[in-house]
């Protein structure tokens, strides 16, 4: 039960698809997603197929609002798609309870948040050991293996601090060295970086991109910064709640006709004139700008896209 | 471990909101504490009575024309004293049998009165109710043949009519004639409200000719034995149906008193504890309230927990602990005000109280299916909460 991701679980053949001999951590074959908002549908994602490997760094990009995070929820098992498959360690997620989900997010995958999301009035110590709890790990192990965790993330002289008495850069650092404590197979960031300052933000990025190499956990990061999207093994880019590029599929263009995209998703796409995408996404307010670029691999230096009141790292242009 | 560390987080919750909880605690603690003294004034008072019934000596029988029985008119006695004689041949011994006949009258001394109960009585009282006197005597068996003119005054009379002299052999009259006071009771105190020792003991014929009747009240039987007490009954009420076949007459023991007057106070006892614990359903539906606002509060927290792994029961049973530690600790609370109240009222009042474990018991374990059946709801929509959603949450 506490052991992380058992591959072959229930049978079920983990990645069947892919045609590598490596086991998926995550495999999502044509999943979607569909909000309901006072009765209208917002069509979040719209047949997202991807396949993350062990010890994976990609870089997930796109303009805001187009799908980005849903994505991240739906491969961290946060949430469930509408339609598709999705399996994540081996499990299809649409067979799984409620608490089974719980589980196989703890064994399988840790969630880095822009947020930080630390428990208040708790030592980063304690914050750090929290997915052990509900893993039922006894509380001395849990503060031997929290107090490494936080060193190997450079804070292991900070044990007992609580989160309003670190910087943002270190309360992010606690948040990772929490994602990892349980050896998870995934590290899920969305925007880790989001509320920091360019220097500790980079500093941050270094720390995972580390840990990715060190310890082979999937790093899959949303960014909106192209810079550190390229220092990333691979790049999906997404538009419109469709990956409309997967540098690990294709070396070229996805024929965005034959898939879902809307007719004005094509206009811009190849030829990256970032600006004119600017509120393509499905009714997303902040009406961020960019991002397509990322389809043909190339990347014009002022594509990237700030999210709203947003520091980004200044070595980004 | 799990469990454990839904108590730290309860725990630590309540910490954190120290004055919140307590306001909180409050409506809980009021209700436990009312509750708990209500019982035990209803304890102490049932426990008072069946004493004073028990007090009147053992193996009693009290002989009433009329039935015994809620409802019931008051019938006027056509008892007399050849009646008296009549249960006495039967009984087999007159030292076993007493009778009263009764009237409020107003006794005066020197410049003082005070309106009590004047009671007319055989000299066989002290022996078959248990009575004591403080000073003086009391009737002989003279006195009463004789329609003497004599009184044994009750505590609270002789300190009404002679506040700073001795009453013995001085005059007081009653309804109107000079009697002489020969004897003072010993205090009894209350019961339920009613002064004990605010009476005057004459002889039944001094008595009789005073208010120019033949009539007597009651008769008191102490029976011989406790086994056949029942039976004795019968045969009394029986002689006395063959005197006055018109008239119904009853006898009843002390158990028989203890037992109704047991039923009345407990009823008495338990519609109070009700009243009272309505205000407990109200601090429940306060705990209820709070509990809600803990959980939207904390909705960031609880995506966070789901985030890492824990599970919707994980996330309920914390709260559930929160709202059963508020109403537990609200519920001790409760109890030591309540019992601290009582005792108070018992030492310091006329009111007797009396705590009892039971009661304790059930304030603890009401207290805590309190917080189970209001926290329930929050803890249930806090379990449900969707990660994403909570995490998204200000
Ligand atoms: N709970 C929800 N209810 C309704 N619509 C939603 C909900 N969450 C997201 N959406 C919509 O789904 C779309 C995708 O949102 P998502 O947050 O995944 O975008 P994103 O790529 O992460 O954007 P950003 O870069 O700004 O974070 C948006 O149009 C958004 O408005
Ligand atoms: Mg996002």
């Amino acid at each position: 039960m506490t052991e992380p991701a058992a591959p072959a679980r229930d049978g079920e053949p983990p990645g069947a698809g892919s045609a590598g001999e490596r086991v998926a951590a995550i495999e999502a074959v044509d999943v979607s997603r569909t909000y309901q908002l006072d009765g209208v549908s917002v069509e979040a994602l719209r047949g997202v197929s991807l396949t993350v490997q062990p010890g994976d760094y990609v870089a997930l990009v796109g303009p805001s609002g187009s799908g980005k995070s849903t994505l991240m929820h739906l491969l961290g098992g946060l949430d469930r798609p509408t339609g598709g498959r999705l399996v994540i360690g081996g499990r299809d997620v649409n067979t799984l309870s409620p608490p089974e989900m719980a589980a196989l997010r703890n064994e399988t995958i840790g969630f880095v948040f822009q947020a930080f999301h630390l428990l208040p009035r708790t030592s980063a110590v304690e914050n750090v050991a929290l997915p052990l709890v509900y893993r039922g790990v006894s509380a001395r192990q849990r503060r031997e293996r929290a107090a490494a965790m936080l060193g190997r993330v450079g804070l292991g002289h900070r044990l007992d601090h609580r989160p309003n008495q670190m910087s943002g850069g270190e309360q992010q650092r606690v948040a990772i060295a929490r994602a990892l404590v349980t050896e998870p197979t995934v590290l899920l960031a969305d925007e880790p970086t989001g509320n920091l300052d360019s220097v500790t933000g980079a500093a941050v990025l270094e720390l995972l991109e580390r840990l990715n190499a060190e310890s082979g956990v999937a790093l899959v990061m949303v960014t909106h910064d192209q810079e550190v999207a390229a220092r990333a093994a691979r790049r999906i880019t997404m538009r419109d709640g469709v990956v409309v590029a997967d540098s690990a599929t294709d070396a070229h263009d996805r024929p965005l006709s034959v898939d879902h995209g809307r007719p004005e998703t094509l206009v811009p796409a190849p030829s990256a004139e970032p600006r004119s995408v600017s509120g393509s996404g499905p009714g997303h307010p902040s009406g961020g700008s960019g991002g397509a670029a990322g389809a043909t691999g190339r990347l014009p230096r002022e594509v990237d896209a700030d999210g709203p009141g947003v520091d980004r790292p200044a070595g980004a242009a | 471990m799990r469990v454990a560390e839904a108590w730290r987080v309860a725990l630590d919750a309540l910490r954190a909101n120290r004055l919140r909880s307590s306001l909180t605690m409050l409506g809980v603690i009021i209700g436990v504490a009312s509750v708990v003294l209500l019982v035990a004034i209803g304890t102490g008072t049932k426990q008072q009575v069946e004493q004073q019934v028990e007090g009147l000596g053992s193996n009693l029988l009290l002989v009433v024309p009329g039935k015994i029985e809620v409802g019931t008119a008051p019938v006027v006695s056509p008892l007399t004293l050849k009646d008296v004689d009549a249960v006495s041949r039967v009984v087999g011994d007159p030292q076993r049998v007493a009778v009263t006949v009764a009237s409020g009258a107003t006794a005066r001394a020197g410049a003082r009165s005070d309106f009590t109960t004047v009671q007319g009585v055989l000299e066989t009282t002290p022996t078959v109710f248990t009575r004591s006197l403080a000073r003086g005597r009391y009737l002989t068996g003279t006195d009463v043949d004789t329609s003497r003119r004599v009184a044994v005054l009750g505590d609270s009379v002789a300190r009404t009519l002679f506040p700073d002299r001795d009453p013995l052999g001085q005059q007081v009259t009653l309804a109107g004639v000079r009697f002489r006071v020969i004897g003072v009771f010993a205090p009894l105190g209350q019961s339920l409200g009613v002064d004990r020792d605010d009476e005057v003991h004459v002889p039944v014929t001094a008595a009789q000719r005073l208010w120019g009747t033949q009539r007597v009240d009651g008769i008191a039987v102490k029976a011989p034995d406790r086994e056949r007490i029942d039976e004795l009954g019968e045969r009394i009420v029986a002689e006395l149906n063959r005197r006055h076949p018109d008239t119904e007459f009853s006898a009843v023991t002390q158990q028989q008193i203890l037992g109704v007057l047991g039923d009345i106070l407990g009823v008495l006892t338990g519609v109070l504890a009700a009243i009272a614990g309505i205000s407990l359903l109200v601090g429940g539906v306060g705990v209820s309230n709070i509990m809600l606002v803990s959980v939207r509060e904390r909705t960031r927290e609880i995506g966070l927990r789901k985030a890492v792994g824990a599970r919707p029961r994980d996330i309920g049973v914390q709260f559930l602990l929160e709202a059963v530690l508020l109403t537990t600790i609200g519920g001790l609370t409760g109890m030591a005000l309540g019992v601290g109240t009582a005792l108070l009222v018992d030492a310091l009042s006329p009111i007797p109280a009396a705590i009892t474990w039971w009661s304790l018991a059930l304030a603890f374990g009401v207290s805590a299916a309190v917080g189970i059946v209001f926290g329930v709801v929050p803890a249930q929509r806090a379990g449900r909460l969707d990660p994403v959603v909570a995490l998204r949450a200000e």
